[in-house]
């Protein structure tokens, strides 16, 4: 850090003073320039400071955690070692039913954004007229301007018992799902929707026209030209947009407490542990971790990733 | 290394036991190595207003008029004292122990499972009493807790007690219930509306109802339950999740369930009634004959406590007969100081309501206490489950 700062310049006398200006910031170029490493290091210094210190660095304390245990009457943290907290995780059923119905979710979660994104994103890419699209986008990402509670909340309202979506669905006889997990699912689409639908948007708009022309010159159907041509082109679209909702899902506690009724996931658990028994959380917070690293190899695997 | 690293919990444990059944007087913490009481010395004066006071507090224990323009009374003691509150509000417990860890906050409103843990962990210093004016006029049922004298100790100014009683939504319940039968029936006809609370505490609701329906289960204090006890106690609140809407731990949260109908019946706090009454929500409260859990909450200052002085006055200020009335009348229960239940009309109205002084009232309500090995009970040849096994029970609970 300290060497990318110049040294202020001393009050010396104005003999030299050109000669003394030039060989302060000469002596830091030269040196800068015969040693590459050093340039590297002192351009990077900070940033990783901020990514291995702060942020693994964390993530690392967390995974220690996770081998201590608590004082059983006051919940205190005590350092020592013990795989307990895994053995409980890998046992308790409750804990396995968590894992199984958060990752669930948040793969229902990026299916709805998916099958979504794709009609939209066609609509907008390759039918709307300019003003419409604009119209369009502003409506995608206008929802990211809005605080995540309100937004939770606002929903909650919505699938209330007598609320908006019982009211809405009463000419029909029907009703809404309530609280649980189809409601949560429903929040959570909409909550990661707009990470979905610009990667696919702008991913349709770098498919050429003529693409689609041909396809339908040999005589596919409009179905048949979007599943043989499109999506296949839009597989690293999808997979990028897949990333944010599926990662983001899996870490959601807040919108599984306001609209999840009884639904327990992964960060719920997390949560009420927090307090209770932080070791236990920490050792139920590294299954997230996992998960979307298996998630992001898989991801590598399909060579998407190259596309980002 | 576990059978040693229980020797002086349990010997701690036996320690507050004694305190819980009456014994009064300094008893000495085990000083076998491990756990005791720390060491902690209470203030010896008052000085100057640090500018500003941190407290945790449930809801509706400290308020500047912003959640209900009729409740206010820290507006007056800011003006008073130059001390600005910075207010946060706990949903549970364990959300206020673990954050008087943290030592951001001078002060908590600590109901009984939380205080013996806070005292014993070292988070909350002794009171100096004597520099509490307003202290004293105490109620005959919450003089003697084991926060009032631990080795001679005292570590909390009482504010209230009251019953988690049982709230019902009009629209929904049209008879009033008197029992918490239809909270925990698996063929329950609000199956699917019914709401709990969101803490492993909540098992001593349903050894409670236990108490009352299944008398050959043999628990007699819901706090202490052996382990075949416990399963029982687990076997039932599983029932209850099949018919479970909610569980809750966040007061507005609550109110907004139960004023719209979502959830028809469940376990509640005065005050989530009185807010959604405010609102012209058609709610109402009872306490059922089996009984209720309930809390009876003190404040406690931080041992690390960076504004000391604005602390203590606030102690003072909220013990006052006129702001520990208001206090009580905002949550609903019943006011720790006998001077609140005077006064007005609408004070001793306040304190029939809630049987501030009726002692026989409260023998079926079960006050909030952390459950330790020892069984609290008074048995010998028994086991008890701790804490720890709550927790884990209440994950497998809900599943």
């Amino acid at each position: 850090m300290t060497l990318l700062q110049t040294p202020p310049d001393s009050a010396a006398p104005p003999v030299h003073s050109t000669a003394t200006r030039r060989s302060l910031t000469d002596v830091v170029s030269r040196v800068l320039y015969v040693r590459p490493k050093l340039r590297v290091t002192a351009l990077l210094l900070l940033p990783m400071l901020w990514l291995g210190v702060l942020y693994i660095g964390s993530l690392a304390l967390l995974f220690i955690t996770a081998f201590w245990t608590t004082d059983s009457f006051t919940s205190k943290v005590i350092p020592a070692f013990t795989l307990e907290n895994f053995a409980e995780i890998l046992t308790q059923p409750a804990y396995q039913a968590t894992a199984l119905r958060t990752i669930g979710i948040a793969l229902a979660v990026t299916l709805v954004c998916m099958s979504l994104a794709l009609p939209l994103g066609l609509y907008m890419a390759k039918v709307a007229s300019p003003r419409m699209r604009a119209v369009l986008a502003i409506g995608i990402t206008l929802p990211l301007w809005a605080g995540y509670l309100v937004k939770v909340f606002s929903w909650r309202i919505t699938f209330s018992a007598g609320g908006p979506l019982d009211w809405l669905l009463a000419p029909l006889g029907m009703t809404g799902p309530g609280y649980g997990t189809a409601a949560l699912i429903i929040t959570l689409s909409y909550l990661w929707f707009p990470y979905m639908a610009v990667p696919v948007y702008s991913a349709f708009r770098q498919i050429p026209d003529n693409l689609l022309d041909a396809s339908s010159d040999l005589g596919a159907r409009s179905w048949a030209t979007v599943r043989t041509v499109a999506i296949p082109l839009l597989k690293p679209a999808f997979i990028a947009g897949s990333i944010f909702t599926f990662s983001l899902s899996l870490g959601d506690y807040i919108a599984a407490q306001f609209v999840g009724g009884k639904t327990q996931v992964i960060g719920t658990v997390i949560a009420s542990n927090i307090n209770l028994n932080p070791p236990l959380a920490a050792a139920f917070g590294i299954v997230p971790i996992l998960v979307v690293v298996l998630y992001l190899f898989l991801a590598r695997k399909t060579g998407a990733l190259k596309a980002l | 290394m576990k059978s040693r690293k229980f020797l002086p919990l349990a010997a701690l444990a036996a320690s507050a036991t004694l305190i819980l059944a009456g014994c009064s007087g300094a008893s000495a913490p085990s000083s076998s190595g491990g756990i005791q009481v720390p060491d902690i010395a209470a203030a010896s004066e008052v000085g100057e207003s640090e500018g500003q006071v941190n407290i945790i507090a449930w809801a509706g224990f400290v308020e500047d008029g912003s959640t209900n323009p009729d409740a206010d009374w820290v507006s007056k003691f800011e003006a008073n004292t130059q001390c600005k509150v910075n207010r946060k509000v706990g949903a549970t417990s364990d959300e206020m122990v673990q954050l008087m860890r943290g030592g951001e906050y001078d002060l908590v409103s600590a109901s009984g499972d939380a205080s013996l843990r806070l005292i014993a962990g070292g988070d909350v210093a002794p009171v100096n009493t004597e520099l509490i004016p307003n202290f004293g006029n105490i109620v005959d049922g919450l003089k003697g807790q084991i926060y009032d004298t631990l080795n001679g100790k005292s570590y909390g100014v009482p504010i209230g007690r009251g019953a988690n009683v049982l709230m019902y939504n009009t629209d929904q319940v049209k008879e009033a219930p008197t029992s918490w039968a239809d909270t925990w029936a698996a063929d329950s006809a609000y199956k699917g509306k019914v709401m709990a609370y969101d803490s492993p505490i909540f098992i001593a609701d349903a050894a409670v109802y236990l108490m009352a329906t299944q008398p050959d289960l043999g628990i007699t204090n819901p706090y202490a339950l052996d382990k075949d006890q416990l399963a029982a106690a687990v076997e039932l609140l599983k029932t209850q999740n099949g018919i479970a809407g909610e569980y809750w731990n966040d007061a507005l949260k609550a109110v907004s369930s139960i004023s719209s109908g979502t959830a028809a019946l469940g376990t509640g706090w005065q005050v989530v009634v009185n807010l959604a009454q405010a609102d012209g929500g058609p709610v109402k409260s009872v306490l059922p004959k089996e009984g209720a859990t309930g809390w009876s909450d003190t404040w406690m200052i931080s041992s690390k406590s960076k504004n000391p002085n604005c602390a203590y006055k606030w102690m003072d200020y909220a013990s006052s007969a006129e702001v520990n009335a208001k206090i009580s009348q905002n949550f609903g229960m019943a006011p720790a100081s006998k001077l609140a239940c005077e006064g007005s009309k609408e004070n001793e109205a306040h304190c029939d309501t809630f049987h501030a002084t009726d002692e026989d009232y409260y023998k079926n309500v079960w006050m909030w206490t952390t459950p330790v090995e020892q069984c609290i009970d008074g048995r010998t040849d028994a086991v008890c489950t701790n804490y720890q096994e709550w927790t884990k029970a209440w994950t497998e609970v809900k599943g």
